[in-house]
């Protein structure tokens, strides 16, 4: 069952690059998906069990054979279980990524990580007074050690509250406390799933799913929320800056260096020795005409967001990128790298750099990377990536045309700004029914899903019905690419949405971060919440992850869920192997936590369930129809 | 004409090619949907564990038209319904002679395997089983008309289960 070139992509970049690869006989992660089918059905169903020697166990889900393990769980106990690990994942991967944050900034304030310094002083002081850290007559420096110092605390509290939630509307803080979920300790939580999941401790599917929840929120308004602000005040919170996106944003005549992966410590670093004069000139003596940083997947947003950085392109591009033949280094930190590129980038000249003390990949170089020489350890990078330019082979060489403008940048603080320093403004125009609602699009791209095709069209559809997107990680790349994340995309916009976007000269779509930064949207709806005195779940708005495939993106789920907010998945998450934890996330839910999922591949039909949300949530609110 | 030929010694006992099987022969042929439809979708193939042996194996009985094991039967332990042509096994005259596995196009190469092991009354029990299983359900492989590879075959991960081209006698 191949798929033709068209199937695989809507990215005219995208085709020409697999186009590339079929030529040179390379395979990409479209034709190991289609050696994979069909997959696996208990897996797919999430009914298969092993956390235990005992096993592996499955259920039938038939009925005809085994309907419980050996240890006696059925198939609710076994889906709750893998789910519950999923979120854990999720949740760890997001939070370990803030601890690391927060212990550059920590090194930063001791003067142990000279190359960084305070870039938002505003931030960090309403982050300390948040905190409670009186500022008077102590150093910038010393208050960033205090504040780094009640964050750490955060990750190994026992008993909460993490301080982050307090940002979250009363009512539903209380909310938390009545369901018993309030998250107690980013760590804490994290390590209680694994506790939970080992064989013969929780064995009750609600119980378990509970306790997911609350690790989730322990991620959206913990882990993911401190990452957010500490690389603010590290590297500048976002304002709108334009840039470029797509893999025609690689130069024929330059040095590129990709920096992939989600943290920007590094990649903050890589930018900066990319202007060096020194290394500047050794790529003029290379014969190259300057040096070309580009990003993918959040380390590209993160540098995007802050300098507008160009982007090559978003998860499932990577390979492509590659592919290109003109990369001289990829450069990959944690998350959402492919262990495929050693064996691509060996085709290539391209030098496969992993830098994380926590991650390596096979054939790559390691040049291991630590804040206290951060910016020596860049240079290095650009320097083996300038000194591989007269490596690269021409005739392997072919980079895609296709590449687009784009605005980017916009934070709290920025969308605020260009509100004219208040939310009224937008909560204006939504009771005027000029904007319906808000709707948060997010998440990876999965290779079950052609690419691009379920992000551009959900996100098209929702402007299309005055509905304003925020978005995030790669479905921000991929409106990117679209030309959604441009002023003159609100001609694409219903009539409503489209004035408010021109008078206030901003895209339809607005391009929030990386996957961390979905902690602004939780910020963003808060905001809104509060200043209408209802909770979050009261607010038309719906969110949607329509090309989801991380475990991260299931932690996001449970917190995006547990906040309020409606979500429509697009790819089947492996819980359908039990009726009891579908229906409890799919229905149960909205009477617990006042918002449930929905699971619709159909981009249109996806749009259609945001709509109906929005709208009833409108009427509940006593707003005007929009017309 | 072609058939499924089990490769015992490939089975890893993951039980997709159940699973495929039901899916198949459900309403709506979808995975998702299919575990929710009443009545329940019915498999086909069994996997089935050959203690002597410490293999798993996929059996089906395809209830051929021509049923070669019921033409070879010498006690008439098995039979075949004119009308359905389904293959029934009556286990009170079987002498366990195991002439009908030698001719069964499926599971000629397990019967090899089980001649070079040496240790073949479980197993043979086990396809036997199958037989008055499948009748008693009312169903039997059909190999899953309409599609270019049986459901099992393609769902298969070891190529346990492979169609053969079977040469005419």
């Amino acid at each position: 069952m191949k798929q033709e070139i068209y199937e695989k992509s809507i990215d005219p970049a995208t085709r020409t690059m697999l186009q590339k690869a079929e030529e040179e006989g390379i395979d990409t992660a479209w034709e190991r998906y289609e050696k994979q089918l069909p997959q696996c059905s208990f897996g797919q169903l999430g009914v298969c069990c092993r956390n235990c020697n005992m096993g592996p166990c499955r259920i039938d889900p038939f009925g005809e054979e085994a309907d419980r393990g050996i240890c006696g769980a059925t198939a609710d106990i076994i889906v709750a279980r893998n789910l519950l690990r999923s979120i854990a994942a999720g949740a760890a991967a997001h939070s370990d990524h803030a601890r690391d944050a927060v212990l550059a900034f920590k090194k930063m304030s001791e003067g142990e990580a000279v190359s960084y310094r305070i870039k938002d002083t505003a931030k960090l002081l309403s982050l300390a007074s948040e905190y409670g850290i009186s500022c008077e007559g102590e150093s910038l420096e010393e208050v960033a050690t205090r504040l780094a110092d009640i964050l750490l605390l955060e990750f190994g509290k026992q008993e909460g509250p993490i301080l982050c939630t307090r940002r979250a509307p009363e009512i539903r803080l209380k909310l938390w406390a009545e369901l018993g979920i309030e998250p107690r300790g980013i760590d804490r939580e994290i390590v209680e799933c694994m506790h939970r999941t080992h064989m013969g401790v929780d064995n009750n599917a609600v119980h378990i799913l509970l306790q997911g929840l609350r690790t989730g929120l322990s991620d959206g308004w913990g882990g993911s929320m401190i990452a957010t602000d500490i690389q603010d005040i590290l590297f500048g919170t976002p304002q709108p800056r334009r840039s470029t996106v797509n893999l025609g944003v690689l130069s024929m005549d330059k040095v590129n260096v990709i920096v992939h992966g989600h943290e920007p410590v590094l990649s903050e670093m890589i930018v900066e020795a990319a202007e060096d004069p020194e290394l500047l000139e050794l790529a003029q003596e290379k014969g190259a005409a300057g040096i070309n940083v580009a990003g993918i997947c959040c380390t590209g947003n993160e540098t995007l967001m802050r300098h507008g950085t160009p982007i090559a392109g978003n998860f499932l591009q990577q390979e492509l990128a590659v592919i290109t033949g003109a990369v001289e280094a990829m450069v990959v930190d944690v998350q959402c790298v492919m262990p495929s590129l050693g064996e691509l980038t060996g085709c290539y000249h391209t030098k496969f750099i992993s830098t994380s003390p926590k991650a390596d990949f096979p054939n790559t170089l390691r040049m291991e990377f630590h804040e206290d020489r951060a910016y020596e350890t860049a240079k290095e990078i650009i320097r083996t990536a300038v000194e591989n330019f007269p490596n690269r082979v021409p005739e392997k060489v072919a980079i895609p045309e296709a590449k687009q403008e784009c605005i980017v940048g916009f934070s709290v603080e920025a969308i605020l700004n260009a509100l004219g320093g208040s939310p009224d403004p937008l909560i204006e125009a939504i009771k005027s029914g000029a904007v319906r609602g808000i709707g948060a699009v997010v998440g990876c791209n999965n290779i079950k899903v052609k690419h691009n095709d379920s992000h551009v069209n959900l996100v098209r559809e929702l402007i299309k019905n005055n509905v304003l997107v925020v978005t995030t990680g790669c479905n921000a790349i991929a409106c990117a690419e679209a030309g959604l994340l441009l002023p003159e995309a609100s001609e694409l916009a219903g009539e409503g949405l489209k004035a408010v976007c021109k008078a206030l000269g901003v895209p339809p779509v607005l391009h929030m971060g990386s996957c961390v930064d979905i902690s602004r949207i939780l910020v963003l709806s808060s905001a809104l919440a509060n200043r209408l005195g209802v909770d979050i779940s009261d607010l038309p708005a719906a969110g949607a992850a329509p090309e989801w495939m991380s475990e991260k993106a299931v932690s996001i789920g449970a917190y995006v869920v547990s906040s309020g907010v409606f979500t429509v998945l697009g790819t089947v998450p492996a819980v359908l192997g039990s009726q009891a934890v579908t229906s409890l996330l799919t229905e149960g839910l909205n009477d617990v936590i006042g918002a449930s999922f929905a699971v619709e591949s159909d981009p249109f039909k996806a749009a259609d369930l945001m709509l109906k949300h929005i709208d009833g949530k409108r009427k509940a609110l006593g707003l005007t129809s929009e017309r | 004409m072609k058939d499924i030929v089990i490769r015992p010694e490939r089975c890893l006992g993951c039980r997709s090619c159940e699973i495929a099987c039901a899916v198949a022969h459900s309403e709506s042929k979808n995975l998702f949907s299919a575990i929710g439809e009443k009545p329940a979708p019915k498999k086909r193939i069994n996997l089935e564990y050959v203690p002597d042996l410490e293999i798993s194996l996929p059996i089906t009985c395809r209830h051929c038209e021509d049923a070669p094991c019921v033409s070879v039967c010498p006690t008439k332990a098995l039979c075949q319904d004119e009308t359905t042509s389904t293959v029934s096994y009556t286990p009170e005259r079987c002498v366990n002679c195991w002439t009908c596995s030698t001719v069964c196009p499926r599971f000629i190469s397990l019967y090899q395997m089980i001649l070079v092991m040496g240790c073949w009354t479980s197993s043979m029990v086990s396809n036997r089983g199958i037989i008055s299983r499948q009748i008693k359900a009312g169903i039997k492989c059909d190999l899953c008309e309409g599609r270019d590879q049986p459901a099992c075959v393609e769902a298969c991960p070891t190529h346990a289960l492979t169609l053969f081209e079977r040469e005419e006698d």
